[in-house]
């Protein structure tokens, strides 16, 4: 790797870290009532009004059940909002392309997509949706699905810190002062700095331009002009990187120059995928009053994601010897990134593609800036795994968090049977309800990815759709095309929505199987996680003695990293060994 | 359960018009006032005519223009309907595609004896990218020369002058916009 690969690796992960404070003491603020640094004067007369017609009162509070009720209720009429504005899409306004309306099962897979924070791409965004669909339908979810699951977090922080009491909190508010407080502001800012690079945001219909050369087509056909997709993209782009959503407003995501044009809209997508799930750690720690708690799982995040992202980065640089073998010039220099340039965009090279693909899927946001599917065995293998662990290195906004802080049980449950002591986290005991419902939360992804994967890859004969079995849905022959079957369902299994886009995944099996796929993980996950935050908030708080392990050394850390590790690797390594792992194999021995 | 019915449905249609209406709409009408170039597609105008964008690559296989990188869309550089090969290293389609297209990249350029800059043979994510890396567009330079019977020299000149390097000297590659440079190169007297 070259020394500039190195800068701007540091750079990425040093302003990260150093946003991640004012923005986590912000979003803190947000949380806990208090003034949102004028904020409130801007959006506190919209809230208000909300709250009023809404006929809601804000400091009621909610127990586990009724918040738990609520989120369901809230998503579900998302759900069907977002399926009925694509089936209906064809004779709604703003459509100038006059897309028909999608299909039962596309429309099934994208309303679920969305309301689950997964955004897997099934559509394909400049040839099957019109601009209502985009705004009203796509950026709508991203809004409230990445605004849902910070709320399901500070709805378990709550549960950590209160004591004897039966409630968590109130479900509307904190929906509104995500959306409104921490979202909209944010998206606002980044969608015009986006738009300062190029990023296009506009209602016209697709334009249509002379080319400098004409060219004629191996079947003849002349091409004289080149049509340029348009539209309203920079505000959904700012939000689908911000709320870990990642679903592009073109086919190619952010590869596409009108959606990421620049190295700069390149950092600022890049930071935003992971700014607001870094932050919350702050946020967690300042809520349960002692940020090193916070700091202690940004740490566990790290020491997860740099090694994995310049391990991606060497294998993509190292490139393809069958491509050396054939007279390509694969070397880094002055003049050129090298590496293994397919599917990947000249202006981002090896290390901004490399580093884009770790981000994307330790957060469960799953835009890509370049083709996972063209990546080197190992390279492609990272972002895989990094699904697979469960999206919770930084992972879904809110979700994300939600998800460590069950490993975190785990983990002190682990060391609390080492040294033979009742486990205990930030004063509150951990015991078998509490460890029965993280199991489940842990469990249920790697089984819906695995049987998922399985019933695809063996099913019986799966002649769904014309006699279709999954093997003519693939792109790549032998075990990269094992690979796509099990990052689909990886991606979708983990609310990802990131993909080895080879596989053909709009016809109607794999848009119902991976759509509910999606269902499962997303809900099965929120509401034992709402569980535990109730029975938490029952207990009565332990104060620390001299046997309590502290939560927020390194060795709590190595702990943590260790129980994320060893579950992931134990429950993948033998499906990856019969994809990518195999795949290098080959790769090295046909060399 | 009932209770949750109101709020439920004026939340979500009050956020609906305040992150799907009114919020794409604000950022459309300021982008418009601020960035209209930008917001419209960075469109390139030429003799009173638009000729493309600064953003989107098109298709170049005429010899006195520098070509740009394979593109998995259909036709080459659809802007209508993006896309990359999605072909992975080890797939003997992959293999194949790049074998052709290094063959006729040295088929095209006699002049040039090293091996073939990689971005000129594979196939870019989006199937639209608007650059070829420097090496790609040097490696080009005797061929367009010859083409258009002007003197390598100055072709090679133009070429560093439209290198774009990285942003302050960190972020990004450098690259060369090759629309840009083929317009020049017709300007070129």
């Amino acid at each position: 790797m070259t020394s500039n690969a190195w800068m701007q690796l540091i750079l990425y992960f040093a302003v990260l870290g150093l946003l991640a404070k004012p923005l986590g003491w912000y979003m803190a603020r947000v949380y806990l009532g208090q003034p949102c640094c004028g904020m409130e004067r801007v959006f506190g007369w919209l809230e208000r009004s909300i709250y009023r017609v809404a006929n809601i009162d804000e400091r009621h509070e909610m127990g586990w059940r009724q918040y738990a009720v609520a989120v369901l209720l809230f998503n579900a009429v998302g759900f069907f909002a977002v399926y009925a504005l694509l089936r209906l899409q064809g004779m709604l306004p703003l459509n100038p392309q006059q897309f028909a309306a999608c299909t039962p099962d596309l429309a099934f897979n994208t309303a679920a997509s969305f309301a689950t924070n997964t955004n897997w791409q099934s559509y394909a965004g400049e040839t099957t949706l019109s601009y209502l669909s985009q705004m009203l339908g796509l950026t709508v979810q991203n809004f409230v699905s990445a605004a849902s699951g910070m709320a399901v977090l500070v709805a378990l922080i709550r549960g950590l810190t209160r004591r004897t009491t039966a409630t968590i909190g109130n479900f509307w508010f904190d929906l509104v002062r995500s959306t409104l407080y921490i979202l909209l502001p944010l998206s606002i800012v980044v969608a015009l700095l986006l738009v300062s690079q190029g990023v296009i945001q506009n209602f016209r219909p697709y334009a249509t331009v002379n080319v400098l050369q004409p060219t004629v087509a191996s079947d003849g056909t002349k091409g004289e002009t080149q049509t340029l997709a348009l539209g309203p993209a920079a505000s959904q782009i700012a939000i689908k990187q911000l709320g870990t959503n990642g679903g592009g407003f073109f086919n190619v995501n952010s590869a596409h120059p009108f959606e990421n044009p620049t190295p700069i809209s390149n950092f600022v997508e890049l930071l935003s995928i992971l700014l607001i799930a870094a932050a919350l750690c702050y946020t967690f720690g300042v809520m349960v009053g002692d940020t090193r708690q916070g700091w202690a799982l940004l740490a566990a995040m790290y020491v997860i994601i740099v090694p994995l992202t310049v391990f991606t980065a060497w294998q993509e640089q190292n490139g393809v010897p069958a491509y050396t073998a054939l007279s390509v010039d694969q070397t880094a220099h002055v003049d050129q990134p090298g590496g293994n340039m397919e599917g990947k965009e000249t202006r981002f090279g090896i290390v901004n593609s490399a580093l884009w693909a770790s981000a994307t899927t330790a957060a469960s946001n799953g835009s890509v800036n370049a083709m996972h599917d063209s990546f080197t065995p190992l390279g492609g293998l990272v972002p895989m795994w990094l699904i697979q662990l469960g999206e919770i290195v930084f992972g879904g906004v809110g979700s994300g968090l939600y998800g460590m802080l069950m490993f975190v049980i785990v983990a002190v449950f682990i060391a609390g049977l080492m040294v033979g002591r009742t486990p205990e986290y930030l004063g509150k005991k951990i015991e078998a309800y509490e460890m029965k419902m993280a199991s489940l939360v842990i469990l249920i992804p790697p089984l819906v990815v695995l049987v998922g994967t399985a019933i695809a890859v063996i099913g019986p004969g799966l002649d769904y759709a014309a006699g279709n079995e999954i093997k003519s849905n693939l792109n790549n022959p032998g075990a990269h095309g094992f690979s796509e079957v099990l990052y689909a369902f990886s991606s979708a299994g983990n609310n990802n929505g990131s993909a080895f886009a080879g596989l053909t995944t709009n016809e109607p099996f794999n848009n119902l199987a991976l759509g509910l796929a999606m269902l499962a993980a997303r809900y099965w996950l929120m509401i034992p996680t709402l569980a535990i935050a109730g029975s938490l908030a029952r207990k009565k708080f332990t104060p620390p003695s001299a046997g309590t392990l502290p939560t927020h050394r390194p060795l709590f850390v190595a702990m943590v990293v260790g129980t994320i590790l060893l579950v992931g690797a134990l429950t993948f390594v033998p499906a990856l060994a019969l994809g990518p792992i195999v795949e290098h194999l080959q790769m090295i021995a046909a060399s | 359960m009932f209770s949750l019915l109101r709020p439920t449905i004026v939340v979500f249609l009050a956020l609906s018009l305040v992150t799907g209406v009114a919020y794409p709409l604000l950022v459309t009408g300021v982008a418009q006032l601020i960035f209209p170039r930008q917001a419209n597609g960075s469109l390139i105008e030429a003799n009173g005519r638009v000729v493309g964008s600064d953003l989107i690559g098109q298709q170049f296989d005429d010899a006195k223009y520098f070509w740009p990188r394979p593109s998995a869309t259909s036709p080459a550089y659809n802007a209508a309907a993006s896309t990359g090969s999605n072909l992975g290293p080890t797939n003997p389609a992959q293999l194949d595609a790049v074998r052709t297209r290094t063959d006729a990249v040295r088929k095209a350029n006699p002049t040039q004896h090293g091996p073939v800059p990689v971005d000129l043979v594979t196939a870019s994510g989006s199937g639209l990218d608007p650059h070829i890396s420097p090496a790609a567009a040097l490696y080009q330079v005797d061929r367009v020369a010859r083409a258009r019977g002007v003197d390598a020299h100055r072709v090679r000149e133009l070429v560093t002058q439209h290198i774009e390097g990285r942003t302050f000297g960190v972020l990004g590659e450098p690259r060369v916009n090759v629309l840009r440079l083929n317009l020049a190169l017709d300007s070129l007297k």
